[in-house]
């Protein structure tokens, strides 16, 4: 690994002062993902800045309907809050599904949001790749990409953003609360990853001199009709090919309101306002749900290894959409799809 | 550079000066020690190389085969993916600590050799801890569910069967001796 200085600040201030006062410096909280990609010189800090004990970024607390996330809340206490499990379930069985215990362990959600990619060329430092080294090309385009992204993607990258978590706080509508030298604000959380365009090395729209503090959760949280599928290579313990955040509100047979995210298949959680408005009010059948899975997969493109990605995302819709409508959420250790 | 350790001297950049170093104090199998370390030094590097505790197994180096796990204020973590600067004040237990000081077995230990729960061991330490965490957490009460909350450890010999028998013995005992 390279070698890099380190400082422990006791304050969020101080934090965002020691990143800004150092070009190449990075926080680091968990550092499951950073100190992984340092390993392989993909992240190179010259000075770490460890946030991952900072006061007052690590409780759950009850605001206006809903919940504040501290940015240092672990993977797991997330999962298994009561309050998360119980008004949220989304959220608890999004974060069940992804990584391994002792990854959810020291992953924090405010980590959780900035984790990379896993496009193999980024991790190849014998590649080239857009995203370490903007305008070196793309080889997975043309190359091994499988795991790659199939909507909004550019002639510059098709990497897909990996998380779970992120997928199911799309569906919710959470916000994320930064902090930075220009004071405090509030990302909605469609507005908070990216597209590739052409700067793929930008994941987020996080100024490089601001940290998350917390993620806030609206006051709905779907608990009675919801899912979380993803279907990957093996049973437990890898990245999605493809999963779907179900949440549905029902009036009878009738849905009232729809979310539907996706991951797996793009550089961010991916929705369509448009595939949503279609459910709304429409009786929850497969006609219904076949028709939303068209309508927000109509300009999905396969590039090669990835396609069969299209017709994967296709059934997994209708299917999360009948696990949501009929109140029966996939079970995380029962792997059997029903 | 790829996935060796960070052995002073072996990288391609200068060893900085020693004020590079940090003072932390770790209490590791319950005997607190204070220690000067490298920023770059994770937490599996300073028990294996700096504090000849072996038993901790370096495997993938990259937190996805869990051979590093041990417990870090009780909690079971991948030590690979943790810098040990980071972990100043923290409560380290490896399965060097687990069994009594009388050498009485951890009875995850006793039932991992009762059931025959491994072939050539490399992995054993991390199952183990890995385990410890499992029970403490309390998440699991059927076998499937075993699997899915061990899925963070790999087995290369393919030992699952007996794993999840041993785990789903000591799950007993422990239910029994509440």
């Amino acid at each position: 690994m390279i070698r890099f200085t380190y400082s422990r600040p006791g304050a969020v201030a101080e934090a965002v002062q020691a990143v800004r006062a150092e070009p190449g410096a990075k926080f680091i909280a968990g550092g499951t993902n950073l100190v992984d990609l340092m390993k392989y010189d993909v992240e190179r800090p010259r000075r770490l800045v460890d946030v991952g004990a900072l006061p007052g970024l690590g409780a759950i607390e009850e605001v206006a309907g809903g919940l504040r996330i501290g940015a240092l809340v672990t993977n797991s206490a997330l999962a298994y809050d009561p309050r998360v499990e119980q008004r949220y379930p989304l959220l608890s069985r999004a974060l069940l599904s992804g990584a391994s215990p002792q990854l959810r362990n020291a992953a924090t959600t405010g980590g959780n949001l900035l984790q990379r990619t896993r496009c193999y060329y980024f991790y190849d430092t014998g590649t080239p790749c857009n995203k370490r080294e903007p305008g070196s090309g793309c080889p997975a385009i043309n190359g091994v990409n499988r795991i790659h992204a199939i909507l909004g993607t550019s002639e510059h990258c098709i990497a897909t953003h990996p998380s779970d978590m992120c997928v199911a706080l799309a569906a919710l509508e959470a916000t994320v609360e930064v902090t930075g030298p220009g004071g405090d604000r509030s990302i909605a959380f469609a507005d908070f990853h990216r597209l590739p365009g052409d700067q793929p090395q930008i994941d987020t729209t996080l100024g490089a001199d601001e940290i998350i503090t917390a993620v806030q959760l609206p006051p709905k949280g779907f608990a009675t009709n919801y899912t979380y599928l993803k279907l990957r290579d093996r049973h437990s313990y890898a990245f999605a090919l493809v999963s779907v955040a179900a949440a549905l509100e029902m009036e009878g047979n009738t849905i009232k309101e729809a979310r539907l995210a996706l991951g797996g298949v793009a550089h961010k959680p991916w929705r369509d306002p448009a595939a949503e408005a279609l459910l709304r009010g429409r009786p929850a059948t497969r006609d219904s749900f076949a028709e939303a899975a068209a309508l927000i997969l109509k300009d999905a493109r396969g590039y090669g290894d990835n396609s069969f990605k299209i017709e994967l995302a296709r059934r997994a819709i209708v299917r999360a959409l009948s696990q949501a409508a009929a109140g029966t959420p996939q079970p995380i250790a029962d792997k059997r799809i029903a | 550079m790829p996935v060796n350790p960070a052995a002073p001297g072996a990288a391609a950049t200068p060893e900085p000066a020693s004020s590079a170093r940090h003072s932390i104090e770790l209490t590791v199998n319950g005997t607190r020690r204070r220690m000067e370390v490298a920023p770059w030094t994770t937490l599996l590097d300073l028990l294996r190389e700096e504090m000849d505790l072996t038993g901790t197994k370096k495997g993938c180096d990259h937190g996805q085969c869990g051979a590093c796990t041990v417990l870090v204020d009780g909690q079971r973590i991948n030590s690979c993916l943790a810098l040990a600067v980071t972990k100043d004040g923290a409560e380290i237990v490896t399965i060097e600590g687990l069994a009594a000081g009388d050498g009485t077995l951890h009875p995850l230990q006793e039932a991992f050799i009762e059931h025959d729960a491994f072939q050539c061991g490399y992995c054993t330490p991390g199952q183990i801890c890995s385990a410890v965490g499992l029970l403490k957490e309390g998440r699991a009460k059927s076998a499937d569910e075993i699997r899915e909350l061990m899925s963070g450890n790999l087995c290369r010999c393919g030992a699952y069967p007996n794993i999840v028998a041993a785990i789903e013995q000591a799950m007993r005992q422990e239910g029994a001796a509440r």
